[in-house]
């Protein structure tokens, strides 16, 4: 680690390419702050994100009209608008409108900061997402499934939850792979709310070092890398959990 | 795009408000300062502004969707190309930047590519909104060129072959026989793509493109009406939903009727 800093250190005194982030303390650590609350943000977003999915196309599975009317309106609102227009109306319209307790001096302080809007809005997003994929997954399971089963007595909602409920789930994995790759990608909008992720840490390095094109660089190897791991975190869950006679296997 | 007028409206709105605040706190009834009017109708008021900001969205996106349409087809046909040389620069750029978040991309090209450049002695402005437009149409190659290697890999080797059979050349081939029937297969995922971009283009207000969030901040500083802030932020999106889900729409019945390979929609 030290011989790297002090390589870093050299390739900025002879070259002028500062990488400070690698060598400065001071950098580093506000850079794996960034990096921190990227993760974060990521795995807070992919969480919810899956949750209201599930609950949505369970939801959607009950075949009540009035719930599946609300599901299709959930997922063309959020599909059909700007990501960044959600998160400025979570933040700036829905935001003050739920003041909480009183602070000093007649100001309310507000229920929720800027990284749990950021959370909120980002998991509403990607659940609009992922609602659809595992929708399609429930379609997927062949019907032969509920005829065995209820040939067998199983109840409905047993049925649900034990029988359709896996399979869809492994069905949907590959679609999922790519929606959890976009949750990682969309939270560097939260830097539009100031919530101190890699791309607003990126900034501050850059705004105090004037090296954009080596932060750049190091942000979007970033990106690619968090993404990539994930991706082929994603892939090797696949594999483990791949259905015996579907899909060519 | 939007010039000086828009600044000097704002600019005139707010003096009214700081003239009419004392008045307001000295009666009740202000005499002459506006009434506390509907949000609906100081919406209403606001609404050829914000459409105007919308109008350079589209401008942007037209021009964004074009750079990718033609660099993401070349990108997709070189990730094919038998040459490895030529097939894996172009598979690695896709895969960086369909990998890459947009916003960092745009960031990426507004900060790197200068705001003018001077050509044989003349100097070419190059305003925020163009940097903005090139900077979202890179993503915007990166995933048309999957797609274009996806419509390409959908076409069985049988024209390829038939296509010679009937003395095409390899280029004859590919221009007449198998890029019109790519056309079709793409079409659904392109459209899916334009949506996806007119949807970004509000990124390029993060960095200060006066485009309808831009705007719609500006409005809402000008009036400075707690209660206009739902109404406004949900004109915007509504003004973009109204335009995105016939697309999905048209991209979704497209895809089932002709039983179009699977595109997943990304934002």
């Amino acid at each position: 680690m030290d011989y790297l800093s002090e390589l870093f250190r050299g390739l900025y005194d002879t070259t002028g390419f500062n990488f400070s982030v690698l060598y400065d303390p001071y950098d580093r650590d506000r850079w794996l702050i960034g990096m921190k609350t990227t993760l974060l943000l990521a795995a807070w977003s992919v969480a919810l994100s899956l949750i209201i999915g599930l609950v949505g196309a369970i939801l959607h599975q009950t075949g009540n009209p009035l719930l599946r009317w609300l599901m299709r309106v959930y997922v063309h609102v959020f599909r059909n608008t700007p990501p960044l227009a959600q998160l400025y109306f979570f933040y700036f319209a829905v935001s003050p409108m739920l003041s909480g307790p009183a602070s000093g001096g007649g100001a309310h302080l507000p229920v929720f900061g800027n990284f749990a809007w950021a959370v909120i809005s980002l998991s509403l997003l990607q659940g609009a997402f992922s609602l659809e994929i595992f929708r399609s997954g429930f379609d997927a399971v062949p019907d032969q499934m509920r005829e065995a089963a209820d040939a067998l007595g199983i109840s409905r909602s047993v049925q649900l939850f034990k029988i359709k409920l896996p399979l869809a789930f492994r069905l949907c994995l590959p679609a999922l792979q790519g929606n959890i790759v976009n949750s990682i990608k969309t939270t560097s909008l939260a830097y539009a709310i100031a919530v101190p992720e890699m791309l607003y840490a990126a900034n501050q390095i850059w705004s105090d070092r004037v090296n954009v094109v080596e932060m750049m660089l190091v942000m979007l190897l970033s990106y690619v890398a968090l993404v990539g791991l994930a991706g082929s975190g994603l892939s090797w869950l696949e594999r483990r959990l791949a259905l015996p006679g579907f899909g060519g296997r | 795009m939007t010039g000086l007028g828009d600044t000097s409206r704002i600019g005139a709105l707010r003096r009214r408000f700081l003239l009419a605040l004392p008045v307001i706190a000295l009666s009740a009834t202000p005499a002459w300062a506006d009434e506390p009017a509907n949000v609906l109708i100081v919406l209403w008021k606001w609404i050829p502004l914000l459409m105007s900001g919308f109008l350079l969205n589209i401008v942007m996106s037209v021009i964004a969707m074009a750079i990718g349409t033609v660099g993401g087809v070349c990108l997709g046909i070189c990730q094919l190309s038998p040459r490895r040389i030529v097939a894996l620069p172009a598979w690695a750029a896709t895969h960086f930047f369909r990998n890459a978040p947009w916003l960092v991309v745009l960031f990426f090209i507004m900060f790197l590519i200068p705001f003018r450049f001077t050509l044989f002695g003349q100097t070419i402005p190059f305003p925020d909104w163009i940097k903005a437009t090139v900077g979202l149409s890179i993503p915007v190659i990166a995933n048309i060129s999957e797609v274009t290697r996806g419509a390409l890999l959908s076409i069985p080797n049988g024209q390829w072959e038939s296509a010679s059979a009937l003395g095409l050349s390899r280029l004859q081939a590919f221009l007449l026989v198998i890029l019109p029937q790519c056309v079709r297969r793409m079409l659904p995922p392109w459209m899916n793509w334009y949506a996806i971009l007119l949807m970004a283009t509000v990124l390029a207000s993060i960095l200060g493109v006066a485009e309808i969030i831009t705007l719609a901040e500006r409005v809402s500083n000008a009036e400075s009406r707690q209660d206009l802030l739902v109404p406004l932020y949900g004109f915007v999106m509504a003004v973009f939903f109204v335009f995105c889900y016939p697309i999905a729409r048209l991209s979704q019945y497209l895809e089932t009727r002709a039983d179009f390979g699977r595109q997943a929609r990304t934002p």
